[in-house]
């Protein structure tokens, strides 16, 4: 639910990066923290539990700058991917403009995305929307993983698990290294702004 | 789903927050809607408050009670309040999208607070029902 406020001239809009569990949601948003910190006036917000874990979500505002005249100010969210926190997955929906769904590309979590994306859709039903109309952008997070010998999932194999009714952008990346953390959110970015032109055209 | 306010709904809500609640002590004060977006807001300029993480953290909050209410079998609560030795906190929802938001403090009562916000959320509510609300 993105809001335009016409007396500021601002955009206010909200993207929450979904996936299973431990898959580096979070640790995009903290590179992207670290990497824009100069942009962002305030700490990021986490609630989390003492292991460590997401409980509710993480915060983080992010100026764009200017588009068309308009302050857009960026609403970074993300989801606790544990199966055990669905309901307060769902409430994070809530008024969501665009998603990152962060997929673990390790061989041995292939079943746990596939689950998690069928969730999203679920709990986007739940507030009417629709996965197929929603700006929407798959991350296949972890690469680095593959020089210590991990076995991951070859990108052909997430595409037709993930992709291939979805049919979005996607990238494989790495966000503990920030490899591709940043195309992915000004993917997810200009999409989300196309739509809001779309909505209010 | 998005919504626009113009230059003469967000003058309107920040006049009813400034008369009805500013003026009578409150320390600072915003309207959000529940994805978390700033509307309105206001602070007494001298505590300097993370308007955007509390409106997240709000929204997030609100939602969270609301859906324990629903799992004990109430459609809401209709008090969300909470209470710091120096600052408080007050909810109140308007309509079924925005959020109200109060934070003051030791010099003003529960009670008077309620019976402000109750008028200022009657008075917001009109003003968003005439806009292009969600």
């Amino acid at each position: 639910m993105a809001f335009v406020n016409l007396k500021k001239k601002e955009v206010q809009a909200k993207i929450v990066y979904y996936g299973p569990g431990r898959g580096g949601k979070t640790t995009n948003l903290e590179y992207i923290y670290t990497k824009f910190r100069s942009r962002i006036k305030t700490e990021m917000v986490t609630i989390k539990t003492h292991g460590d874990r997401t409980l509710f979500f993480d915060f983080l505002p992010f100026n764009v700058g200017k588009i068309r005249e308009y302050d857009v100010k960026i609403q970074l969210y993300t989801v606790p991917g544990q199966v055990k926190y669905d309901a307060t997955r769902r409430l994070v929906l809530r008024g969501v403009d665009g998603i990152v769904f962060v997929a673990d590309s390790m061989a041995v979590r292939r079943e746990k995305n596939i689950l998690s994306l069928r969730n999203l859709q679920k709990n986007l039903a739940t507030f009417r929307k629709s996965i197929f109309k929603t700006p929407i952008v798959l991350q296949y997070n972890k690469k680095d993983l593959e020089e210590q010998g991990i076995p991951l999932l070859p990108l052909q194999t997430l595409e037709k698990d993930l992709n291939s009714q979805l049919k979005a952008p996607s990238f494989e990346a790495s966000a503990l290294m920030g490899m591709n953390v940043v195309p992915t959110l000004k993917k997810i970015i200009s999409m989300t702004m196309a739509s809001l032109l779309m909505e209010l055209k | 789903m998005t919504y626009m306010l113009g230059q003469e709904q967000l003058d309107a809500i920040e006049q009813v927050l400034l008369e009805d609640l500013f003026d009578v002590g409150v320390n600072c004060i915003f309207l959000i809607d529940m994805a978390g977006n700033v509307i309105a807001n206001f602070d007494n300029g001298e505590i300097k408050h993370d308007i955007y993480s509390l409106a997240a953290l709000a929204a997030g909050n609100f939602a969270a009670v609301s859906t324990m209410a629903k799992i004990v079998g109430e459609d809401e609560f209709s008090l969300l309040f909470h209470k710091g030795e120096k600052e408080s906190i007050h909810f109140s929802k308007v309509l079924t999208d925005f959020l109200l938001i109060t934070i003051f403090s030791k010099g003003i009562s529960l009670g008077f607070l309620r019976l402000k916000v109750a008028e200022a959320t009657e008075k917001i509510k009109k003003i968003l029902e005439h806009s292009c609300a969600p």
